[in-house]
């Protein structure tokens, strides 16, 4: 347990997407087709901001997790079934479209709203988390947006880990380029996490965590306020799919001397 | 006439990174299929160096936001420093390279604008007045097209989507905007990068090619065992070797959790696909890959494909790379190092 802390509350913005293994194909609108009928999943990257925030809230007395959700009710209902097993959090439902057409900006103003919104929330202690992006619409923008509305001048994406030294400034890598990280020290609360992988595994389901959740998450969901997100300003010329399939050659019977020479040949041309 | 602004970052050196050139030559183009004013801004510790650089764009003025303060990578100070530069401009468009910089910061100084930021863009067409942009979705399933009506629209272009403005450098004379820090823009600082250990690869923009390495490699081979020592000395030679960058599938780095053989010296910074990287490289060689279209996408911008895969119906490879070689890796990976090894 970390000595003097009073506790973070961590706000932890992430919704539903299609399972990744699914198909996926374009219909008018734009929309997937049978967008309905997807097996759905929470947001791998916002599932890791979960997980990273019920550890932190785990190591620091007197934290509290709420995840803010904005997506169609009843397919929030069916993820939270699975996702209320892993780790503690009192669920903030927001019952509108989480597709990957919808605008970031209109999905962040109503985030925002629903932050400001939670009772008894200490902005001093404010950590607002989320995946960087998403597997939907994979904007990358959403937290930034939902931190400058909450006046957060403190943000962090691509987070692979945090640490909270013992002054209680918080240590925080981020992704950059050529496969570095960004050692950055923020004095402390209130920030935005955007994270990526993290280090931390898919916590095992926990019946009774699941237990307590539902006694919250199907009150959050019945009075999930609605949203629309009507996309003003924004309009599609089209969505495809790649086309572009390639003309394989098999290459079946050749020795793995022949086919050494033949790649080394290519890599070095 | 909209002005379309250039934005840069420096970087150590004082100079523009290729992605920022990518930026600018599609600005540049951007400005004239608008008709309108082209106008670069540039931030940093020192900005003259970088305005030297591309003093031959055209634009029709230099802004910059130069100190010490402004060195560093951080939220606060570059918010504040965009922020400055956009208003200057007057800009209507601001075009930006897509670095894990102006990724993070230049969505939020779009919501201070009241415009809208894009991430990501791949393509970006201008004509009669009109803007469109071009981004995947669905991470990289898809690719859509689109308009927006808000202004100033952010576009953060790809980095290796675009040709780098091949101009000449010249005279610039860089008008200074003032921006004012206070100890809230401070809060956080930068104290450092952590990079990987010296022997290891992870995803590198500028290497030629790609290895991939899948889930077969950890897996019984036909003698009823795993070698996942010999895989791992297998792979690392052949990255010593030609210095490539190292990609691994997710299922590949996932089997760490669930207990099974790993490869040591993966992390999920290897990670290439759905919940990974989809890297831009020449070329690309991929080992022991399996997995249908949601995993295939961590080669897509990979120009030049081959495989090596015992399954000849492998639907990482089928469709999807140029060559497809049936082989045993191992074998092939051992005889592919030796050559190498031998070249002078």
């Amino acid at each position: 347990m970390m000595e003097g802390m009073s506790g973070y509350h961590i706000v932890v913005c992430g919704s539903i997407v299609p399972d990744p293994l699914q198909t996926l194909e374009p219909v008018a609108g734009p929309a997937l087709k049978n967008e309905a009928m997807l097996p759905a999943v929470l947001d791998p990257w916002a599932s890791h901001a979960l997980y990273e925030a019920a550890h932190l809230a785990k190591q620091a007395a007197g934290s509290k997790v709420w995840l803010v959700s904005l997506g169609p009710k009843a397919r929030l209902q069916q993820v939270m079934m699975t996702v209320a097993q892993k780790v503690p959090f009192e669920l903030v439902a927001l019952d509108g479209p989480a597709g990957g057409f919808t605008d970031a900006a209109e999905t962040a103003a109503a985030l925002a709203e629903a932050v400001q919104a939670i009772a008894g929330l200490d902005r001093a202690k404010l950590l607002l988390f989320g995946g960087w992006e998403s597997a939907s619409r994979g904007a990358g923008v959403t937290l930034q947006l939902v931190g400058e509305r909450l006046g957060i001048l403190d943000q962090f994406q691509g987070v692979d880990e945090l640490k909270v030294n013992g002054d209680g400034s918080l240590e925080i890598l981020e992704r950059i380029e050529g496969g570095k990280h960004q050692v950055s020290r923020c004095a402390g609360p209130p920030a935005v996490l955007g994270w990526a992988t993290g280090n931390l595994p898919e916590p095992k389901n926990n019946p009774q965590i699941g237990m307590a959740n539902m006694r919250g998450v199907m009150p959050a969901l019945q009075k999930a306020r609605p949203v629309k997100l009507p996309g003003d300003g924004l309009s599609f010329t089209s969505v495809t799919l790649p086309k572009q399939l390639r003309e394989t050659r098999i290459v079946k019977d050749k020795s793995p001397d022949e086919i050494a020479r033949e790649i080394v040949q290519w890599i070095t041309q | 006439m909209q002005n379309v602004l250039f934005l840069a970052h420096t970087e150590p050196d004082g100079t523009l990174a290729k992605a920022a050139l990518e930026a600018l030559g599609t600005a540049a183009n951007v400005a004239a299929g608008l008709g309108g004013s082209l106008v670069a801004g540039l931030i940093g510790e020192n900005v003259k160096a970088a305005a030297g650089q591309i003093g031959g764009c055209g634009a029709a003025r230099f802004l910059g936001v130069a100190g010490p303060d402004f060195a560093q990578s951080r939220y606060g100070s570059d918010a504040a420093a965009a922020e400055a530069i956009c208003r200057a401009a007057n800009a209507e468009v601001v075009m930006a390279a897509g670095t894990s910089r102006f990724s993070r910061v230049l969505p939020g100084v779009a919501q201070r604008l009241g415009g809208r930021a894009d991430t990501h863009v791949t393509g970006v067409s201008a004509s009669n007045g009109g803007l469109a942009a071009a981004r995947w979705f669905y991470r990289q399933r898809m690719e859509g097209v689109f308009q927006r009506n808000q202004r100033p629209w952010f576009l953060l272009l790809d980095p290796g989507s675009q040709p780098a403005w091949q101009g000449s450098g010249g005279s610039a004379t860089v008008e200074p905007v003032a921006v004012t820090l206070t100890e809230a823009h401070r809060r956080t600082s930068v104290v450092g990068q952590r990079a990987p250990a010296a022997d290891a690869q992870t995803i590198r923009p500028d290497a030629a090619l790609l290895f991939v390495a899948g889930a077969g490699w950890t897996k019984k081979q036909a003698d009823g065992q795993a070698h996942v020592q010999e895989a791992e000395k297998l792979i690392l030679d052949f990255l010593r070797l030609t210095r490539a960058s190292l990609g691994s599938t997710k299922s590949l780095v996932d089997l760490g959790g669930e207990g099974q053989a790993v490869l040591s010296f993966l992390t999920h910074l290897n990670q290439v696909g759905q919940t990974g990287s989809t890297p831009r490289h020449p070329k690309g060689l991929a080992a022991c890959c399996h997995g249908e279209e949601p995993h295939t996408v961590g080669w897509r911008f990979i120009n030049e494909r081959r495989a090596i895969n015992l399954d000849p119906n492998c639907g990482w490879a089928r469709g999807k790379a140029d060559v497809l070689y049936v082989a045993d890796a191992f074998a092939v990976m051992a005889k592919v190092n030796a050559l190498l090894a031998a070249k002078p």
